[in-house]
């Protein structure tokens, strides 16, 4: 044993990949559920009349946004991290008993709060906050999960072979750094059985802030958890697997420093978008749009960084779908970076906001960049973790194919029935009277969200063929030797 | 001037600050390229060459362990 080289150690990295499968599975499945609720509304009653309180609109929307947001992406990012960290540092898990306990703890109590959080959600427990609808005692529980992620980091780095941090470390340290202000400030609140003298439930609370204030907290927090969960953690996988299964550096170190610290100073201040129109002082309205606009070139940056990045080297786009889906997550990056600051102007706003042009602009990014670039993660991580190969690359690149008509036939419907529903709401006569009244949009939006439902069924179904090979991968595949590993991802017919 | 006034004004300053600074760093980092200070793009190989056993792009020293 003594003589045995040092290794990485994927343990907890293993761990985290598992739920990432697993609630990826399950929160899209909420999610088409949901898409076939807005089309057809009997999928209300999915499980019939007497679960209809726990399969409704309402009780799923949560969970299907918090399974996916915190439950799929933020698995996958740790299952990154516990990768990554200890290859870009040459630093194993191995060599220190404290880290990988911690790592444990940081997986065992995700864990738990995870399973406590939908059960709650479930029965409809929540604060109404979007995102951030957990009440006090789980809100405590995400702090201790957070702080034991840090000193999983903080340990590695601390403990080190490589002197300088690579990219992505930095943007796994503002992911850390930036949710940990985000938590703590947008769920300041009082528990309200404690505040005052045994009233109510225990577990209930109410913000600290209140009217505009809360909802500008809220914003601020709402936009910044798409800034740090959703963007820059998957940013540090892209600046990790891209130039590793491409075999090529990063295009420019120094442009991807000049990005970070772009991203990091534009994006805190554009949440103030969410509230255009609203009673928030209008200095900050404009703030909010103008901080939208400029994050374009930080944005662009990144994303600019990964596709010349395989300069030289297209033809692995052709030949690997792996590759593929890296190169679509970043195109669709630009893409959202670039429909979101367009929806931050104020008079595109106007027409905008509330519709479902907002939903496309969500799935574009949320489908097209964070689900591609964490699908790309995993394939990549599996096989340097189990040993094996790819259990098949045609039913990857099928995946790939399927769920990419899906992300389109998605975010096209949303743009068309977003933008007719904006056009048709603000429509008057010559004497100021709405032309139309709610339902005669709902009408006009049906078609649309029916193509949004199949979209999203789509994209389902390449996550259950994700699953299937993933499974295969893991249990019966090729077994391969470390020589194999050194780039490009070995995968079987 | 009342309070949202001067938080205002005061966010437009500290705003123009943060850009001298951001802009500064970023002449910072292409001049010391050019004058081969140091080499940043160096450091794009920490992501390929990061098997355990590859020797560290810039090790951490024992002088920074001690300093510790």
């Amino acid at each position: 044993m003594e003589n045995r080289p040092l290794e990485y150690d994927y343990t907890v990295a293993k761990l985290f990949m598992y739920n990432a499968i697993f609630v990826g599975v399950a929160g899209m499945l909420a999610g088409v559920i949901l898409a076939w609720q807005m089309a057809f509304p009997q999928f209300n009653y999915i499980l019939g009349v007497n679960f209809a309180e726990y399969t409704n609109f309402g009780r799923l929307r949560a969970i299907h946004t918090d399974s996916v947001i915190y439950g799929f992406v933020l698995s996958a990012v740790w299952s990154s991290w516990y990768y990554i960290g200890q290859r870009v540092l040459k630093v194993s898990m191995a060599e220190s008993k404290l880290l990988m306990f911690v790592g444990k703890a940081h997986f065992w109590i995700y864990m738990a709060a995870s399973v406590i959080i939908v059960i709650g959600l479930q029965l409809g427990i929540t604060s109404s906050k979007e995102y951030s609808e957990f009440e006090w005692p789980i809100d405590a529980g995400i702090v201790i999960v957070w702080v034991l992620w840090g000193i999983s980091i903080f340990g590695l780095i601390g403990i080190r072979r490589e002197k300088s941090l690579y990219i992505s470390i930095w943007y796994f340290i503002a992911t850390f750094l930036a949710v940990a202000m985000l938590h703590i400030f947008n769920n300041a609140e009082i528990p309200t059985y404690f505040a005052s003298g045994g009233i109510g439930a225990w577990y209930h609370s109410v913000s600290m802030y209140a009217g505009t204030n809360d909802a500008l907290v809220q914003w601020w927090f709402g936009h910044n958890a798409v800034a740090f969960v959703l963007t820059t953690p998957i940013i540090a996988m892209i600046y990790y697997f891209l130039p590793k299964e491409s075999g090529q550096a990063v295009y420019s170190y120094k442009l991807s420093l000049l990005a970070f610290w772009g991203l990091m100073f534009v994006y805190l201040w554009a949440g103030g978008h969410h509230l255009l129109f609203s009673t928030v002082p209008d200095w900050m309205q404009t703030m909010g749009s103008v901080f939208s606009v400029v994050l374009i070139l930080p944005s662009w940056g990144s994303a600019v960084n990964m596709l010349l990045t395989m300069r030289g080297e297209w033809q692995q786009v052709a030949t690997s779908p792996l590759i593929k889906f890296m190169v679509m997550a970043s195109t669709f990056y630009m893409f959202s970076t670039l429909e979101g600051p367009i929806q931050a102007i104020k008079s595109v706003n106007a027409l905008a906001h509330f519709t479902d042009w907002i939903i496309g602009h969500v799935h574009d990014g949320a489908l097209g960049w964070v689900g591609f670039m964490v699908i790309a993660a995993i394939f990549h991580m599996a096989p340097r973790i189990f040993k094996r190969e790819i259990y098949s690359r045609s039913l990857m690149s099928t995946q790939f194919w399927i769920q990419t008509l899906g992300v389109i036939l998605y975010f096209t419907s949303m743009w068309i029935a977003g933008i007719t529903q904006g056009m048709m709401w603000r429509a008057h006569d010559e004497y100021g009277n709405l032309a139309y009244s709610f339902i005669d949009t709902v009408v006009v939006l049906h078609p649309y969200f029916t193509i949004r439902a199949v979209g999203g069924t789509l994209y389902l179904v390449g996550m259950f063929m994700f699953a299937y090979n993933m499974y295969k991968t893991m249990t019966s595949s090729r077994v391969i030797e470390e020589s194999e590993l050194q780039n490009a991802t070995p995968m079987g017919a | 001037m009342d309070i949202a006034t001067f938080q205002a004004y005061g966010f437009f300053f500290f705003t123009a600050f943060m850009v001298v600074v951001l802009y500064s760093y970023i002449y910072h980092l292409y001049s010391s390229q050019k004058k081969g200070t140091r080499d940043y793009e160096k450091y794009g190989n920490i992501a390929l060459n990061d098997d355990i056993t590859d020797q560290p792009i810039e090790m951490v020293s024992k002088d920074d362990e001690t300093k510790k």
